[in-house]
């Protein structure tokens, strides 16, 4: 029939979200000396629902993959599509439609309340000289209630604690409302509890709002316990994508780490990892 | 969850818009020369009233022809350096920048300056005569911020300590060069004194095509960096975080960077370098009305307006008949209020 000829025919076509094609990058001080940092062409997919963990030692190029996601920086070869729009070519305003940044928070200059802070999450579907409405608003409180939050609203940015913090910084991000949640390690000096309490909430809220996020992280055993799919740097090499079972070899983390390391199965299934101290 | 509306925007504003007109009355009746404000009123209402055609020439020679211009003067030079200070502060992340401290005032002076200088050769039409001394304190203003602006990064960031020092490096060394050209310069009569460019004075007679350049200047650049209002919020938290909500971070940057050095550039190039303005009227803003720029900007434009508007009566009645720069009255009720507020920050 002809009138089912659409766009989304392609079942398994359609499903991908986020591609990131063959992309590179070099940093250098000085245009005119060799780079001091180079991505080799790294390549995955990513779909809705799906939360994808880059790992790898300091240095490794996480967070470049995660600018070059996030289309603030541009590539030097390869492509990045989000539903099939390269995110290094949308205006600001439109990719802030579409991915949320959840980065190591910069001081606030002037103190703020964490209900304001969320409402800055609905800037880029503001005009010039907008005042929130009613929307705005109930978009930002249900943010907030997505990651347990509502009794923080009133309170002030920097009076919370750093677990309290990183779920407000969530909500904000939530309230752009993305297809993609970018997180730069959103757990670095979280105690265990909330840890945990967030990448639950990640999870939940993945497979519930069908946001496609991708974590940069040190943490193996949280990785291995909540993404769907690994991406494994290495010096700028992309050098393994696939499930945590695939990637967490022995041999590879040891290399990869310069650490001793034993793999094992957790009681979840998925792959634990043990450090073996060198004395 | 109260988010700031239009209302309240409005409502903060006419209040201080009330303040203001409370200030300019007193303002009118302070000076040498006694003047009957209920007298003036009445004489006002027969001329609305068309009782009679003309005020009474006492009346009109000393508040019509020199204090109400001089208020006005006050009002819009206020307004112009507070709405600078708090562009400059947000965008440079940093609550100690303004016009002054950045050596911008001085910049625009020296353009000012160099432009009296330049001008008679030029050979300019008289209408654009007028238009030499703003032209060139904006180009001084832009060059100075500029300048600073680069000598203020460190690593390609902006370094709070590295930025203040540079600006007032800046300024001290602007006005180095501004004395050595009014002291060689001295028997010049169209260049003010020493006193104007690095002090300040709200004294002098405007030519009419430069009232219309500032006011017009005034609400062109107030209102371009109001419609960034809500990105400068977001610029508060960072430039990333902000490009990150959408914000066109070199957009923004550049326009209101070139809209608070024209505000500077307006303000200095009639009433010289007045300091604090643009660093505390902003805080004391923030603190009452809290740090949306929203609402800060338009507040901010009220609260110098006010500030300068007594600070200039207060110049020129306190020693009586003769006169301090306004820039001295500031700087003696704004330093003592300046370390207030910062001990009580860090306290």
């Amino acid at each position: 029939m002809a009138a089912s000829f659409t766009f989304g025919e392609n079942p398994r076509a359609s499903e991908i979200r986020l591609s990131v094609e063959q992309v590179s990058y070099a940093y250098s001080a000085n245009p005119s000396q060799a780079p001091l940092f180079t991505l080799e062409a790294t390549s995955f997919h990513a779909r809705p629902g799906e939360i994808v963990a880059i790992l790898g030692p300091n240095a490794s190029g996480k967070s470049t993959v995660l600018k070059l996601i996030a289309g603030t920086q541009q590539p030097l070869s390869g492509r990045v599509l989000l539903n099939g729009f390269v995110t290094h070519s949308l205006t600001p305003r439109i990719r802030a439609q579409r991915i949320a940044m959840v980065q190591q928070e910069s001081p606030l200059l002037f103190p703020c309340r964490a209900w304001e802070f969320v409402l800055q999450g609905r800037h880029p579907y503001s005009r010039t000289l907008h005042f929130e409405s009613g929307d705005d608003v109930l978009i930002a409180r249900n943010a907030l209630a997505q990651v347990g939050a509502q009794d923080l609203s009133d309170r002030w940015m920097d009076q919370l604690s750093g677990g309290e913090k990183q779920r407000v910084i969530l909500a904000r991000a939530l309230s752009q409302q993305p297809l993609l949640l970018l997180l730069d390690e959103p757990t670095l000096h979280l105690d265990i509890g909330s840890q945990v309490g967030l990448l639950d909430t990640l999870r939940r809220l993945a497979a519930e709002n069908r946001y496609t996020v991708i974590v940069v992280t040190h943490e193996l055993n949280l990785a291995a316990q909540y993404a769907d799919q690994i991406v494994l740097l290495h010096r700028g090499k992309c050098l393994r994508v696939g499930p945590p079972a695939v990637v967490y070899q022995r041999e590879l983390l040891e290399q990869v780490f310069q650490t001793p390391l034993a793999v094992e199965s957790s009681p979840t299934g998925r792959p634990r990892v043990t450090i073996i101290p060198v004395s | 969850m109260r988010p700031l509306t239009f209302q309240g925007v409005v409502l903060r504003c006419g209040t201080l818009a009330l303040v203001l007109f409370v200030v300019v009355v007193i303002a009118l009746k302070l000076g040498a020369v006694p003047v009957s404000l209920y007298g003036f009123g009445l004489d006002l209402l027969h001329v609305l009233l068309r009782k009679s055609t003309e005020l009474s020439s006492n009346y009109n020679m000393i508040v019509y022809d020199i204090r109400l211009p001089r208020i006005l003067l006050a009002i819009i030079v206020g307004a112009s350096l507070a709405v600078a200070g708090t562009a400059f502060q947000a965008l440079l992340r940093n609550p100690l920048a303004d016009p002054y401290v950045l050596g911008v005032s001085s910049g625009s002076s020296l353009g000012a300056i160099l432009a009296l200088i330049v001008e008679p050769h030029l050979a300019l039409p008289l209408a654009f005569a007028a238009l030499v001394t703003p032209v060139g304190a904006f180009l001084g203003a832009v060059a100075t911020i500029a300048a600073v602006y680069f000598l203020g990064r460190r690593e390609g960031q902006i370094d709070s300590n590295m930025l203040l020092l540079s600006g007032i490096i800046s300024a001290s060394f602007l006005s180095a060069i501004i004395m050595f050209l009014i002291t060689t310069l001295s028997g010049r009569g169209d260049l003010r004194g020493m006193s104007f460019w690095l002090m300040g004075e709200l004294s002098g007679a405007l030519q009419p095509t430069l009232r219309w350049v500032l006011g017009v200047g005034f609400l062109l650049a107030t209102g371009i960096i109001y419609t960034t209002a809500s990105d400068l919020n977001l610029l508060l938290a960072g430039e990333k975080e902000a490009m990150h909500l959408g914000v066109d971070v070199r957009r923004v940057r550049l326009v209101v960077y070139i809209a608070a050095s024209l505000l500077t550039a307006l303000a200095v190039s009639v009433s010289g370098s007045i300091g604090y303005i643009g660093l505390l009227v902003p805080h004391v803003m923030r603190l009452i009305f809290g740090s949306d720029h929203r609402v800060l900007i338009p507040t901010s434009a009220f609260g110098g307006a006010i500030a300068v508007v007594i600070a200039d009566t207060l110049a020129r009645t306190v020693v009586a008949p003769s006169e301090l720069p306004v820039g001295a009255m500031t700087a003696l009720a704004g330093a003592p209020l300046f370390i207030y507020l910062l001990r009580r920050k860090f306290a």
